[in-house]
């Protein structure tokens, strides 16, 4: 049914927007820019910062961003009653906040800061007073709380319960001693948060951050003794060029190599190879579990968010998990043996650094059985922000670097391998897989359109010769909840679902470069960044996993076929039951 | 035979079950859980959260937002140190400060021994006798934190 169109004038100007149109998404129509803090679309609209007022013709100031559109409305954003409110908000948020922003990880990027120059703020203590003071929870190892620079604005406790379906935040006391903090004045690490990190993507300030492993990888690399490899995942190169200015949805492969190559890494291999790897590895696990009548639905096992929210709150769907590692520490793992063998290092001085979408990925290498070779797969794992600031910090003019090649043996990738970031990109890429493997002839066209798009929950019967494959694609971890309860109720049967943690998959990991809640109603990462990967693709020589020369010639010559005994012991792991509550690493 | 404590454990699944599916079930059970133990501990928020459908984080939100929930049960007796203007101005940070170093123990929260539970509150109204705490029912007024260990003294006994 069309909405109603409501006409109004913000600022003098003549709008006309849908019914049910909130105010500050009419303004935007008018040019006019209503700033917001507790604002985040579709998923914490409380009106609780006020800093969005606006008068609309009420005895007193409204929030815009919650505040519908009415025929006829006057709103007036811009009065001196309008300006008088917003500053004394800012000013009474930075009367309880931390304002170091010279050593803040979100400076030049953060909402408050925005805000406080925008309006003029001049030094923010306009009502200095007590300060409350809080101990900074850097237990777990994918992200660190750090409530003295936290507004209070509760868009993580949103996004943590309901886009994750987690839970593990909430606001505590009241009043003054408010604060966004785990149950029981417990870390995050004591919880069962599954380190996805949305909510760090979600903070419109600098409370919230991935647990930063820079020094590490700083000395590894100077130690002349260790060959240190690294790889980056499908979806870093779709927004890295972000950290430095670029619009959003650049594919900056090219430079993304030239500037590892400049940091000082020995090798840069590509995460991409080992997601061919994993397609050859889970496609025929699938394959497996059909033709044997095993456990299905098959649901895949990549991301480390959505497999720690499995063993924590769906334990009973543990054996539907693909029995594949992740991308990443494959790679880890085939670089610590088959490539050591091969350069004639030992394995013992090569490093693997994983760059990641991830902070989940923190937390999954140091998961038991992560250690195939007899050493870690992989030795560090930093998020594509932490490589954007490894980059600035050595003064790499990243934007005018030249496009640089991948590293031969572990560098070279199909199309498959490179949408493995976007929801939908691993079930797309077995499909083609399994597809040719099953009927033995070419798949025509290889683009499944059903699988992909940022749709929560997707689901589509695929044939594949005389087998009807009943398959689902989710992303969120609040959806999978969603999906696997009418599996349980028996409401749903499929063979094979994909699950992403992250809305939108791993274009929009909680490592990826920030976007403002604003920015984000302009242009959504989750498309932008997928866009970015599927026309890489497209351009792709290779783009069906099975058809990478390098992964054939890995199984001729060290794996011998997927699912050997060798594949089984470097590229698969087993899961364990963890509790939901006084959950430890 | 159960310990009373498991009885009461066994009375709060009772209670959680007959809240199932309500709406707006987590705050009456909650009352009824406060009343159970004098308190809402840990493992019954736990239970609450996972039998109604809650997270823990709302569960404890709720707990530490209402002052009719505490989180461990009360002390034999109950200081409450009145924080309104009039005593604030006239020292009560000061009395408080003092009754926790007397008694080892912080604000909201109980004595190892359980008898004393230490509690800031609000104008109690009786700002002519400002700073003023109250002791239970019996309300001093006008004291200094040297007076703090006698007053105390009387309830240890
Ligand atoms: S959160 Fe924003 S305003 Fe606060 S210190 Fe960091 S950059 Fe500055
Ligand atoms: S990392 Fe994910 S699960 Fe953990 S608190 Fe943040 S949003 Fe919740
Ligand atoms: S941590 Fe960030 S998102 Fe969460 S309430 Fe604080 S400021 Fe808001
Ligand atoms: S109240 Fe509108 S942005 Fe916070």
């Amino acid at each position: 049914m069309e909405k109603k169109m409501i006409s109004l004038t913000i600022d003098g100007v003549h709008v006309e927007v849908p019914e049910g149109t909130t105010i500050l998404e009419a303004a935007r129509k008018a040019h006019v820019h209503i700033p917001t803090l507790c604002f985040l679309k579709d998923v914490n609209e409380i009106g609780a910062c006020r800093i969005c007022v606006v008068d609309a013709g009420a005895r007193a100031l409204q929030a815009a961003c919650v505040l519908e559109v009415a025929p006829g409305m006057v709103v007036r954003t811009n009065t001196p009653e309008v300006r008088e409110a917003r500053k004394t908000i800012i000013e009474l948020i930075l009367s309880n906040h931390d304002k170091k922003c010279l050593s803040c990880v979100r400076s030049q990027n953060c909402e408050l800061q925005k805000i406080s120059l925008d309006l003029g703020i001049e030094n923010g203590d306009e009502f200095a007073g007590t300060m409350r003071i809080y101990s900074v929870d850097d237990l777990s190892v994918s992200l660190v709380r750090d409530n003295n620079k936290c507004i209070n604005c509760r868009r993580c406790v949103a996004t943590c319960n309901k886009n994750q379906g987690v839970g593990v935040i909430g606001a505590v006391n009241r009043g003054f001693n408010t604060s966004i903090e785990s149950a029981w004045d417990q870390s995050l690490a004591q919880t069962a948060c599954i380190g996805c990190g949305q909510c760090i993507v979600n903070c419109p300030v600098g409370a919230l951050y991935e647990k930063d492993e820079l020094q590490d990888v700083w000395t590894m690399i100077d130690d002349p003794d260790l060959h240190v490899v690294v790889q980056p995942a499908p979806s870093v190169r779709a927004a890295l060029g972000e950290c430095f200015g670029l619009p959003m949805g650049t594919n900056v492969t090219g430079k993304m190599v030239a500037a590892m190559r400049r940091l000082g890494f020995d090798k840069i291999f590509d995460t991409d190879f080992a997601a061919d790897l994993t397609i050859m590895e889970e496609a025929t696990e699938l394959l497996d579990r059909i033709q044997s009548r095993g456990t299905l639905p098959m649901i895949t096992s990549c991301s480390p968010g959505w497999v720690r929210f499995c063993e924590t709150y769906y334990q009973d769907f543990i054996p539907n998990l693909s029995s594949c590692k992740s991308p990443h520490q494959m790679l880890g793992a085939i670089t610590k043996s088959y490539y050591a063998e091969k350069a004639s290092i030992p394995a013992e001085k090569i490093r693997v650094v994983s760059v990641m979408p991830c902070t989940a990925k923190k937390l999954e290498t140091r998961s038991p059985g992560m250690d195939s070779t007899g050493y870690p797969d992989v030795d560090a794992v930093i998020t594509t922000r932490e490589l954007g600031k490894m980059i600035k910090s050595s003064g790499i003019d990243f934007v005018n670097l030249p496009d640089e090649e991948f590293d031969p043996i572990l560098g070279l990738s199909t199309g498959a391998g490179t949408i493995f970031g976007a929801t939908g990109g691993v079930m797309e890429a077995a499909l083609r897989t399994a597809y040719e493997t099953v009927l033995n002839k070419e798949l025509e066209k290889l683009d499944f359109h059903v699988v992909r798009g940022i749709q929560g929950i997707k689901e589509a019967t695929i044939a594949l010769g005389d087998v009807e494959l009943n398959v689902a694609v989710v992303n969120g971890t609040a959806n999978a909840a969603k999906l696997l309860d009418a599996i349980r109720k028996g409401e749903k049967t499929y063979h094979f679902i994909e699950i992403m943690a992250c809305p939108g998959g791993c274009v929009n990991g909680g490592g990826q470069p920030i976007v403002s809640a604003q920015d984000r109603l302009n242009l959504d990462p989750r498309i932008e960044r997928a866009k970015a990967l599927y026309k890489a693709d497209d351009e792709m020589i290779y783009r069906k996993s099975h058809e990478n020369p390098m992964i054939k010639k890995l199984y001729d010559e060290y794996l011998e076929k997927p699912n050997s005994h060798r594949a089984h012991h470097l590229l698969h792991r087993h899961y364990v039951k963890r509790p939901k509550y006084q959950n430890q690493n | 035979m159960a310990t009373k404590d498991q009885e009461k454990y066994l009375e709060l699944e009772k209670i959680i079950e007959e809240h199932k599916g309500l709406p707006g079930a987590l705050m009456p059970a909650m009352q009824k859980t406060q009343e159970l133990f004098g308190c809402v501990p840990l493992k019954a928020q736990q239970m609450l959260a996972d039998g109604l459908n809650a997270t823990l984080s709302e569960v404890y939100g709720i707990a530490t937002f209402y002052s009719q929930f505490n989180l461990e049960p009360k002390g034999e007796y109950v200081i409450s140190v009145c924080l309104g203007t009039a005593c604030y101005v006239k020292g009560a940070q000061d009395i408080l400060d003092r009754i926790c170093e007397e008694i080892e123990t912080m604000p909201g929260k109980t004595s190892a021994d359980g008898r004393f539970t230490v509690e800031a509150t609000r104008c109690i109204g009786a700002c002519g006798l400002a700073p003023v705490m109250t002791i239970n029912e019996e309300v001093h007024g006008r004291i200094m934190p040297d007076d703090v260990p006698s007053i105390l003294a009387k309830y240890k006994k």
